[in-house]
């Protein structure tokens, strides 16, 4: 993995920065969730709102600076978090950010098969992108939807139960402009058993769980 | 081969999370419809004393992983103010390997979550909850927020929260990609705006935490069951489990079983159960059971024969030297590179230490070289007690407990699979030889 937690270069910064109307009137939002003088709680969300509107989606050291500022602390402490959290991207990536969960959970259901597709279908090995830009793939930790395993996430959504043939339709949509449909790939809903819930069927509309309604039989 | 002891199946009358599903509507009018925000004022009348005895009463061990009893926890809170405030923080950073569960809650059933801030934060002397959610969970953030924004517009929260006369403010904080933010005092760190780097305890939270001032970090799952335990009433909660392992649990069953799913079942079900009631069984069949891992990556794992008859609990996995964690499962059959899997842990580990202690740092770095290695027997008989060794000198001596969550691993591997290690290392020692 070459992920290393160090700005970009000095070619790729931009030489300023600064909220847009909107994001200023989003980031008075939110530094007002926090107590008097505790402004420099809102950090974390203003790098992400900054990473949002920059083109690339990532966090050049200027807007790190300008939060410095607009917080009233050392710019120094701005760099510390925003080099400890993985999610800022400190150098700009594709747009479409694909991050491949690999971790035992979603290795033992076949993580790998997801990023050998992403590796064949785009051309690029891990930590790269595209040569159009449109596609940044990096393996990432955990994400929290292990009983989904295998997934990955691109931007913002999650895309689950993957297997090889799933993540080649979702990247070959992407490719066309498309938006895949969000979630498990595999026709169920979230979490439940791919047949169908097995409990609180009552609450489940037996209707929309997908094949048999009646997996249950017996059931205390 | 069934345990003795075996519960019914858990009915659904008895589950807290009746939306875990997502099939119906997470907003405020679907969240009434399943009997949520019912009475909340009358509970609050109740009072400070009643509620944390409900909860002391009805067993609850929190649900992130530590399994420190709720109800206690909160005791430790200042009854008076001495001018500072007090607040909640719930623990929303889910991102133990195998853990799925308070996703569901925060996407499915957010309301649970928020009268449950409610009610904690009163019992606590808290006019203010934040709720630190994983910055990845951009979808579960957007629907707990909106229900956020409902509860506000009814009057749920806000100032004179359900009409109580308590005023009570809850935030959303998103996180940015860090495991350790898990850790409670890494968490408030990083609430604070800081790298997520766990403080040295004491002072602990209840009396210097967020902002310096009395907190408590409580789990998503532990907080959102609130509701549903005082308005039963805690012996009502007792009454699943085992002694000193009340309740209903959320459990996670990922990794080599037909059906991967997370449901809630009571506390104490026998793992083989679990597994073959609710996930269709191993793949393969029981007897292709290889280990599992029963509390999420940091627990030690447990081989088949253990597996057999355990009961999932705090007590039932200590005392087969696991735990309960997070009561995330993750099931290996018999293809299962071992070894790999546990490397895989170790890499993770690695990955996610702050940096902060120079046991951690190093040695999950060492850990997962060796184990590297381990997984192509590219080593030597003894490495492998070096590398237990190396374990025993990362297990606690670090600050947080991140260094002994990337020993136990190891430690569990080498207690069960030492063979299999062993076969590795003779084998490519025969390679090269050749």
């Amino acid at each position: 993995m070459s992920h290393l937690r160090r700005p970009a270069p000095k070619e790729l910064q931009p030489v300023s920065f600064a909220f847009t109307p909107e994001n200023l009137d989003k980031a008075k939002k939110i530094i007002a969730k926090y107590p008097e003088g505790r402004q420099q709680s809102a950090v974390m969300p203003l790098l992400d709102l900054a990473q949002r509107q920059t083109e690339g989606n990532w966090v050049p050291t200027v807007a790190m600076d300008y939060l410095a500022d607009m917080l009233e602390m050392p710019a120094i402490r701005v760099y510390e978090v925003a080099t400890f959290y993985t999610m800022y991207n400190l150098a700009p990536v594709g747009k479409n950010f694909i991050q491949v969960c690999t971790t035992t959970p979603c290795w033992l259901r076949g993580s790998a098969d997801v990023v050998d597709t992403c590796k064949k279908e785009l051309g690029i090995g891990v930590g790269e992108t595209t040569q159009d830009g449109q596609f940044t793939m990096i393996e990432v930790e955990c994400l929290g939807a292990c009983v989904n395993a295998p997934m990955m996430q691109i931007n913002d959504d999650y895309y689950e139960d993957l297997t090889a043939d799933t993540t080649k339709a979702i990247l070959d949509a992407l490719k066309k402009g498309e938006k895949p449909k969000v979630g498990p790939q595999s026709g169920r809903k979230g979490c439940e058993p791919l047949d169908g819930p097995k409990v609180l069927k009552a609450f489940c509309g037996c209707g929309a769980a997908p094949q048999d309604a009646d997996a249950s039989k017996g059931d205390a | 081969m069934q345990a003795k002891g075996t519960p019914d199946m858990l009915q659904d009358k008895d589950r807290i999370f009746t939306n875990l599903y997502g099939f119906q509507d997470f907003g405020l009018k679907g969240a009434q419809s399943r009997g949520n925000w019912d009475g909340t004022k009358g509970l609050i009348e109740k009072g400070r004393d009643w509620i944390i005895d409900e909860m002391k009463s009805s067993g609850m061990r929190g649900r992130g992983g530590a399994g420190f009893p709720t109800g206690l926890k909160w005791s430790f809170m200042p009854k008076e103010s001495d001018g500072r405030p007090s607040y909640l923080v719930v623990n929303a950073d889910e991102g133990e390997p195998g853990t799925c569960k308070d996703r569901e809650i925060m996407r499915n059933d957010p309301h649970t979550l928020i009268e449950g801030c409610l009610l904690a934060s009163f019992a606590m002397n808290a006019h203010a909850a934040y709720i630190y959610i994983r910055g990845e969970f951009y979808h579960e953030a957007s629907n707990l927020q909106l229900a956020i924004d409902q509860a506000y517009e009814a009057g749920l929260v806000g100032k004179n929260a359900c009409g109580s006369g308590w005023d009570f403010d809850i935030y959303l904080h998103l996180g940015a990609g860090a495991y350790i933010c898990g850790e409670e005092t890494a968490l408030i760190e990083s609430l604070e705006g800081k790298k997520g780097q766990p403080r040295l305890k004491p002072p602990f939270p209840a009396n210097s935490g967020l902002y310096g001032c009395p907190t408590t970090v409580n789990n998503v799952e532990s907080i959102a069951a609130v509701p549903t335990i005082l308005r039963r009433g805690g012996s009502w909660f007792s009454s699943f489990g085992r002694e000193n392992n009340h309740g209903t649990k959320l459990f996670a069953i990922s990794g080599h079983v037909e059906k991967p799913c997370t449901v809630e079942e009571a506390m104490s079900i026998p793992l083989r159960e679990l597994i073959e009631k609710h996930c269709g069984g191993v793949r393969g069949g029981w007897d292709n059971l290889l280990a599992v891992i029963p509390g999420g990556s940091s627990v030690p794992l447990m081989p088949k024969d253990v597996c057999d008859d355990v009961l999932m609990d705090f007590d039932g996995l200590r005392e087969v030297g696991s735990g309960l964690g997070t009561a995330a499962v993750i099931v290996m059959d018999k293809s299962t590179d071992i070894v790999y899997a546990i490397a895989r842990l170790s890499e993770f580990y690695k990955h996610e230490s702050c940096g902060q202690c120079t046991p951690c740092r190093e040695g999950t770095g060492w850990m997962m070289r060796m184990m590297t290695r381990m997984v192509r027997g590219e080593a030597t008989l003894d490495e492998i007690d070096l590398l237990w060794d190396v374990t025993k000198q990362v297990e606690g001596h670090t600050i947080c407990a991140l260094g002994d969550a990337a020993a136990w691993p190891i430690q569990g591997l080498i207690r069960h699979f030492r063979p299999e290690m062993e076969r590795r290392i003779k084998e490519y020692r025969a390679r090269i030889a050749a």
